[in-house]
């Protein structure tokens, strides 16, 4: 084992190369190119055992994984944003196949207008594919989840591929303290891939992905994907624990952070739930009893957990890096249908919306968002959703209107 | 198999199963039979979506060999998965050499002609060691016979009813194919078997992307009886609407020049697509224009020389 300081894109790179995967699918797009390019060096070095083929789209990127996948043997491939979009058919139909497989997404916000920085709409919109979702917050923990979805997606009880996400920038690009496994230890917890019967091979064909005519044989095969990732729950629960045994790290599907006693308990996936640990801290010194629940896993949903941390709590501020047009935030809906039956949910579930494309969550606003679900608590009645946005942000941008009206000239529609 | 002389030389029986949900006289099925006759059965067809998707319906599939249905767009990427994930097995060890697959796509011109292009085009960049056939029935079949790249001009289709048929030109996707030099390229059509087949055991012979751009005579799409598409077949090379040629080294060369060649008509009117070419008033402008379309093609290659 080595320490060292590592890129999110570096860890998930190192996570490709201590599970040994076979083939590398590849195709370019800011902010995950890092993680080909790393991968491309060690492989020309002599330093991974892999393929790497650049295909010409995500669309064909995401063919070549699960058909390699589904030829028996270990795929990792990476993409972003909008490139996450133009493989959505396939991230479907991939899934479908139920070949395991593991892809990194690095968020970036989506189209339009396009731009760089992240948040949480690309792989949100993944949601409903049958990959699995695992959100991580640290460099450390994208190595080490790289192993632990190689692990669940190839386990015969689940057979889903991964997505293991991080976020663009904050993580992709922020050099933070990695301790890197040696080959000997990742080995141990992730051995040789083991296809059985999912295989192409010459003595014994086999059809794959063929159509089926008729409700109930579709329903069969998609239920039993749901399954199957639910299934994903108690599996990783499991490699959590083998994995503690061998690296001393644990794990569990929601990182729960001072929530025994909280009060008031934030919820946020990725690494802007760092900005509310950090909060969460400050928060604590100034006497206020708050906590952080932070779901690893998005898919399968960890129910359970989420339910236990924030059983009996005042109130919960979710905060959601994404926005569903016309609805709002999605973790704060997929967290109120999922407590709403429980006799000890909440009191109020507030939703906040805030980090969209890169934006940045102030630690005032920690402390304004705790103080706001307070009080909705106290009063027993849920405000409207909320956009973290300053009047400072607002006046910015009028300028840049200005600058852009100026530029028009003017009009009939201008004042 | 040997070489191939006459039509007895050809395979004596189909290993294709039969009762399949394609139409009657599919005559992309009547290319895909000769072409996995002389494959074999150790091959993974790799199928984008089209009319042939419908062959393996679970549970049942006519193929003794692998299948794997990809999307529309990306059939040639997921021949790259296969091909490179077999590959791999090999060189580690993994997969005894007699348990190889050849890696075969099958897409129709839908796909092959627009959707698909991008992903044929950036495999034969990346020299895939992979056959593709492409059952050319000149529209979106499957779907009711929309026009697609592939549509003749004054065909009626779903989506050109009017009396003057689809607008546009069949695209020369030969030549698009041909300007990326693959390894091997050749039209075929199923109802000419021994030219066919001499293609298929060329390609066969080679490693690296090699493509067959098969016309596939649709009697639901072209409107026809189903009895006649082996006619229509040899009409449509006898006429020179369908020049048989290969590419291969640089070069094109043509397998079956017709000669002297029929009038384009006798191969239009034996279709309901081209009816009203022919009916209630004879559209002479527009036969004129297909004939001296085609009149133009081989005029060039006689030209060039490059006849065979």
């Amino acid at each position: 084992m080595s320490r060292e300081l590592l890129t999110g894109n570096g860890a998930a790179a190192w996570g490709a190369r201590l599970a040994r995967v076979d083939y590398l699918p590849a195709f370019p797009i800011t902010p995950q190119t890092e993680i080909i390019e790393t991968c491309q060096n060690w492989i020309d070095a002599g330093l991974m055992d892999c393929r790497m083929v650049t295909l010409e789209s995500e669309h064909s990127m995401l063919t070549a994984a699960g058909s390699a996948a589904a030829t028996g043997v270990r795929v990792f491939t990476a993409t972003s944003s909008q490139g996450l979009l133009y493989a959505t058919e396939m991230i479907y139909t991939v899934a479908g196949w139920r070949v395991p497989l593991v892809l990194v997404n690095v968020s970036r916000g989506l189209s339009s207008p396009i731009t760089l920085e992240p948040d949480h709409n690309d792989v949100l919109a993944m949601r409903d594919s049958g990959f699995l979702q695992i959100h991580c917050a640290t460099c450390q923990e994208v190595l080490d989840h790289m192993l632990i979805a190689y692990r669940l997606s190839e386990d015969e009880r689940v057979r889903l591929p991964v997505i293991v996400n991080q976020d663009g920038f904050y993580l992709s690009f922020t050099r933070e303290p990695v301790d890197i496994p040696s080959q000997q230890q990742a080995t141990r917890f992730l051995p040789d891939y083991l296809p059985s019967a999912i295989r192409f091979s010459g003595s014994r064909p086999l059809s794959e992905g063929v159509a089926v005519l008729g409700g109930p044989a579709y329903s069969y095969f998609r239920y039993q994907s749901h399954l199957a990732s639910l299934e994903g729950l108690s599996v990783y629960r499991e490699l959590c624990s083998q994995f503690e045994k061998i690296f001393g790290r644990s794990y569990a599907p929601v990182d729960a952070y001072q929530t025994d006693d909280a009060e008031i308990v934030f919820v946020m996936i990725g690494s802007f739930a760092t900005k509310a640990r950090e909060a969460v801290d400050r928060l604590r010194q100034a006497g206020f009893r708050v906590g952080l629940a932070r779901p690893r896993l998005l898919r399968p949903f960890p129910v359970d957990d989420l339910a236990r941390a924030l059983a009996g709590k005042r109130g919960v501020a979710v905060i959601d890096q994404n926005l569903s047009t016309g609805r709002g935030g999605v973790l704060h809906m997929e967290l109120a249908s999922a407590l709403y039956s429980r006799p000890d949910r909440p009191q109020v579930i507030l939703s906040f919306i805030g980090g969209l494309g890169g934006r940045d969550i102030a630690p005032e606003e920690f402390y304004e968002m705790a103080k706001i679900t307070g009080e909705a608590a106290t009063r027993g009645e849920t405000p409207p959703p909320r956009l973290l946005y300053t009047e400072e942000e607002l006046r910015e941008v009028r300028k840049l209107q200005a600058v852009a009206r100026a530029g028009r000239g003017g009009g009939p529609w201008e004042k | 198999m040997g070489e191939i002389k006459s039509l007895r030389d050809l395979p004596a029986r189909h290993i294709l199963g039969t009762g399949t949900p394609m139409c009657a006289g599919c005559g992309g099925l009547e290319s895909l039979h000769e072409l996995y006759d002389l494959t074999g059965d150790k091959n993974l067809i790799v199928n984008a979506a089209g009319c042939m998707t419908l062959l393996s319906v679970y549970p049942c599939t006519p193929f003794p060999g692998s299948w794997l249905y990809t999307a529309m767009a990306s059939a040639p990427a997921g021949a790259q998965g296969v091909r490179d994930g077999l590959d791999i097995l090999l060189k580690k060890g993994r997969l005894r050499k007699d348990e190889d697959l050849a890696v075969i796509v099958l897409t129709g011109d839908g796909s092959a002609y627009g959707m698909g292009l991008s992903a044929t085009s950036a495999a034969i960049d990346r020299r895939l060691d992979f056959l593709y056939l492409c059952y050319d029935n000149e529209g979106y079949g499957n779907t009711g016979q929309q026009y697609s790249a592939a549509t003749p001009h004054g065909a009626r289709t779903a989506t050109s009813r009017s009396g003057l048929g689809h607008f546009g030109f069949k695209k020369d996707l030969f030549a698009i194919w041909a300007a990326h030099q693959p390894c091997y390229l050749a039209t075929v059509v199923g109802a000419e078997p021994l030219d066919l087949a001499r293609k298929v055991e060329k390609a066969k012979s080679m490693k690296g992307p090699r493509l067959l751009l098969s016309l596939a005579p649709c009697p639901t799409g072209w409107d026809y009886e189903p009895s006649r598409t082996v006619e229509i077949g040899k009409l449509a090379v006898a006429t020179g609407v369908w020049p048989l040629k290969e590419f291969h080294d640089g070069q094109v060369v043509h397998t079956k020049i017709p000669r002297p060649r029929l009038p384009v008509e006798r191969y239009l009117e034996t279709q309901g697509r081209f009816a009203h070419l022919f009916g209630p008033s004879r559209n002479d402008k527009l036969l004129a224009e297909i004939q001296a379309g085609v009149d133009g093609y081989w005029r060039q290659i006689e030209a060039k020389g490059e006849g065979g």
